[in-house]
């Protein structure tokens, strides 16, 4: 039904071009949203950046991959800070700081996500115990024909 | 009168299911005998009219009658046909509509055709088949009449979203839904037999193409979807692990596990309860996925709770239907032995971790996906994206893929690795060999790195069942596999080297203005305007060449849209052997100028290649199984007759 991804598109076009007028949107987008860093190194850490941030009107999209013009100002807020010798994680953190952890798609372990990393622990060991089980058969197994 | 006759037909459809649910059980217990005769001509009659109320709505649209709500929404008489009838199930009602009538002739082909099970066992899958039909059909004409009238008609309908507007996403929910609901065959099938306590080869063989063709379907949608996301959204991704995409894709891990399990429970007699289990889940993701989609709980879980009709109703089906599956399961799955037993290296045991693997991974993204609802529902909104899903999986993908590269040379029952030691020493030189390339050009990260360096392993280890047999003898389901199995192995390396290797670049250009990105050089010649059937569009015509050969010609456009007024960035892709340019053109900067947006992506293209190619896999195993079955039904058919000669 990813078809109906087409649903979900519906969403994120209208916040990919809202036709709303909200101020903002009606002015050019900042000079880094559609602007490379002229030093690739430090574009590639911006674009490893980006690709990790939620752009906030779209439906899952992250802010290297939207045209809403949020993620423009989130790109050229990212780029300017990277080229300012800022560190990722600094980034990551000032912007967690104002639009909560909901930004970032790097999870983190806290008291709200730990069962996003405890459950996947739980299957690995229930499938390794369920691969172990076959294995354990192996002395066992006489042919049964 | 075509919405009257529709909506007529569908609920004569709804109580013929009634009837064959009804019918089917009875016929099961002692006070029932002779109405097991009513039971599969009621299933084809019911899947005729609701094909009939399907072909109304789809009369409807072309049309464009304006006084039916749902034309009214959803379309508009400036659009080309095609788009007119796709909008037939580009809406909340007619893809429902397209659901039940997919589920209820499958239901009537399977009554029609299928004739290798005990008579018993097929009532009990029909009337399971007519009860998870019902509950959608009350959804249907409850909650979601794809037929309501309009009074006074509207002057205009208020179009299709532009992006939808696409010939390939016209089909796209078609083809998936074919997928999704073809899984509803197996999930009536397990519980047909558990009902009837016959978990039998047989079960399985006959159950084996339902599942194949719902695989077939999921996997071209899946790889369809995917190309679409990457064309038509304008910045060269191809799966963002969205709640949506993710609704196709655990059906299609459910389908993939059960197809093997299947087919050790076909060939070997073993894994009874895991075949039946997987056939409840399959159908399970694709209602969870049902589910995700279409009760708006994706927008936010509040609107959800505001306005919960709709995505209540299909909770409650859900619920029920999952719940009434693993309670019989629960209650049936103890009197089910557990089947023959086999060693740890054989063709069974590699299918065991195939198995364990992909129903992990199924278990990880259904987590990913819904724990973030959760969590909002309780206040809270975490993001759950590329950066957990991509590495989680991977923990479990990475072992399932080094069994996959040798997994089909063992035999079944118990064998030796020994035996196979040629091929594994050349599957790991291939692995060795790519992983040497890769460290040799540098700066490719664990994932990707990885990605490489199995598709090559598994590309050479998927040939290897051919070794030494004869091409031309060999069986149709063998090439099935082997095709399959190496349509991995080009996904894999295609998504891997996107990964890895593209290069991007984004600049602000007047006409005249070059740039380059990987070895292109990419000229834009002007920027003009053209027009379509219901749209205008900014075109910019540009020229690149490939490490400068010959100059091609392509044509960005960023069209809008005036009936729903949008706008949408049409890329232009230039394909060769080895990669494509993706070009974008996006709006005018204060200066005059034009933003491009431009990546050279090495081997993107495999991603949907290797797509088909599974696909293409799935189809000939497909051919293979029916052809075996007909040559069956023609000998039993000539054993009969000569009986009969020799009576006379």
């Amino acid at each position: 039904m990813k078809a109906l991804i087409a649903i979900g598109m519906v969403m994120m076009a209208f916040c990919a071009f809202p036709l709303s007028v909200f101020a903002q949107d009606n002015m050019p987008p900042a000079p880094y949203a559609y602007r490379q860093l002229d030093d690739p190194q430090q574009e590639r850490k911006a674009r490893e950046l980006m690709e990790t941030l939620r752009c906030l009107t779209c439906q899952s999209q992250s802010i290297a991959d939207s045209d809403a013009p949020m993620a423009g100002d989130m790109r050229h807020q990212v780029r300017t800070r990277i080229a300012a010798g800022q560190e990722p994680a600094q980034i990551r953190q000032w912007l967690m700081d104002r639009y909560g952890d909901y930004i970032s798609y790097t999870p983190r372990v806290n008291s709200v996500t730990w069962p996003l990393f405890a459950i996947p622990a739980i299957v690995l060991l229930l499938a390794g115990l369920a691969v172990w089980r076959r294995i354990g058969r192996r002395q066992n197994y006489k042919g049964d024909e | 009168m075509i919405a009257e006759f529709g909506l007529a037909a569908l609920w004569l459809a709804a109580a013929l299911a009634a009837l064959q649910f009804l019918a089917g059980i009875l016929a099961l217990g002692e006070k029932g005998a002779g109405l097991e005769a009513v039971v599969r001509p009621v299933a084809v009659v019911q899947a005729v009219l609701c094909a009939l109320a399907f072909g109304s709505l789809l009369l409807l649209f072309a049309r464009t009658d304006l006084s039916v709500l749902l034309v009214a929404m959803n379309s508009h008489a400036a659009k080309p046909m095609v788009f007119k009838i796709a909008g037939a199930w580009g809406n909340h009602e007619g893809s429902m509509l397209l659901w039940v009538t997919v589920m209820s002739l499958a239901g009537g082909l399977i009554a029609l055709i299928e004739k290798r099970l005990p008579e018993r066992t097929m009532l009990a899958t029909l009337a399971s088949q007519a009860f998870v039909g019902l509950g959608f059909y009350a959804f249907l004409l409850f909650s979601s009449n794809p037929f309501e009238r309009l009074s006074p008609p509207a002057q205009e309908g208020m179009g299709l979203n532009p992006l939808l507007q696409d010939i390939g996403l016209a089909f796209h929910p078609p083809t998936l839904y074919l997928g999704y609901v073809g899984l509803s065959v197996a999930f009536s099938f397990a519980v047909g037999a558990l009902l009837t306590r016959n978990v039998t080869p047989e079960f399985a063989r006959v159950m084996r193409p339902w599942v194949l063709g719902a695989w077939i379907f999921l996997t071209v949608g899946i790889t369809a979807g995917s190309y679409w996301a990457y064309y038509e959204l304008g910045w060269g991704g191809w799966w963002f692990w969205d709640p949506v995409e993710n609704a196709s894709l655990m059906p299609w891990l459910a389908a993939t596990a059960l197809l093997h399990s299947a087919s050790v429970l076909a060939s070997r007699d073993a894994l009874r309860t895991w075949t039946i289990m997987l056939g409840v889940v399959a159908f399970s993701m694709s209602m969870i996925g049902t589910f995700l989609v279409r009760s708006g709980i994706l927008t936010s879980v509040h609107a959800f709770a505001v306005d919960p009709e709709r995505g209540g109703f299909i909770l409650a089906l859900l619920a029920l239907y999952i719940g009434a599956a693993l309670i019989l399961f629960a209650l049936r799955a103890g009197t089910v032995s557990e089947g023959k037993h086999f060693a740890a290296v054989s063709r069974e045991g590699a299918l065991v971790i195939n198995n364990v693997a992909l129903s992990a991974i199924l278990g990880i993204v259904l987590l990913g996906t819904l724990y973030p609802l959760l969590t909002e529902a309780f206040g809270v909104r975490v993001s759950v994206g590329p950066p957990y899903f991509n590495p989680v999986s991977a923990i479990f993908a990475a072992p399932m893929l080094v069994v996959l590269a040798i997994g089909p040379l063992l035999r079944w029952r118990r064998d030796r690795l020994a035996r196979i030691q040629k091929p594994i020493i050349a599957v790991f030189l291939a692995g060795l060999a790519g992983a040497i390339g890769v460290f040799a050009i540098g700066g490719v990260e664990l994932l990707p790195f990885l990605g490489l360096v199995l598709s090559l392993a598994i590309a050479v280890g998927s040939v290897m069942p051919l070794k030494g047999r004869s091409l031309r003898r060999l069986p149709l389901t063998v090439w099935g596999m082997v095709v399959a199995h190496f349509g991995i192995a080009v996904a894999l390396f295609g998504m891997s080297a996107d990964t890895a290797f593209t290069q991007q670049t984004l600049i602000a250009a007047a006409p005249g203005d070059k740039a380059v990105v990987g070895p292109w050089t990419v000229t834009l010649n002007s920027v003009d305007p053209v027009a379509g059937p219901n749209w205008t569009a900014l075109e910019g015509k540009m020229s690149a060449s490939y490490r400068g050969g010959v100059e091609h010609h392509i044509a960005p456009q960023s069209r809008t849209f005036w009936a729903p007024p949008q706008q949408t960035s049409e890329s232009a892709l230039l394909t060769r052997w080895n990669g494509q340019l993706y070009a974008v053109i996006g709006g005018a900067t204060e200066d005059g100028r034009w933003q491009l947006r431009l990546w050279w992506k090495p081997f993107v293209t495999f991603i949907w290649y290797g797509g088909l190619l599974v696909a293409l896999g799935g189809f000939l195993a497909l051919l293979g199984r029916i052809s075996t079955d007909l040559r069956r039904r023609y000998a039993t058919r000539r054993v009969a007759e000569r009986k009969a000669e020799g009576a006379v």
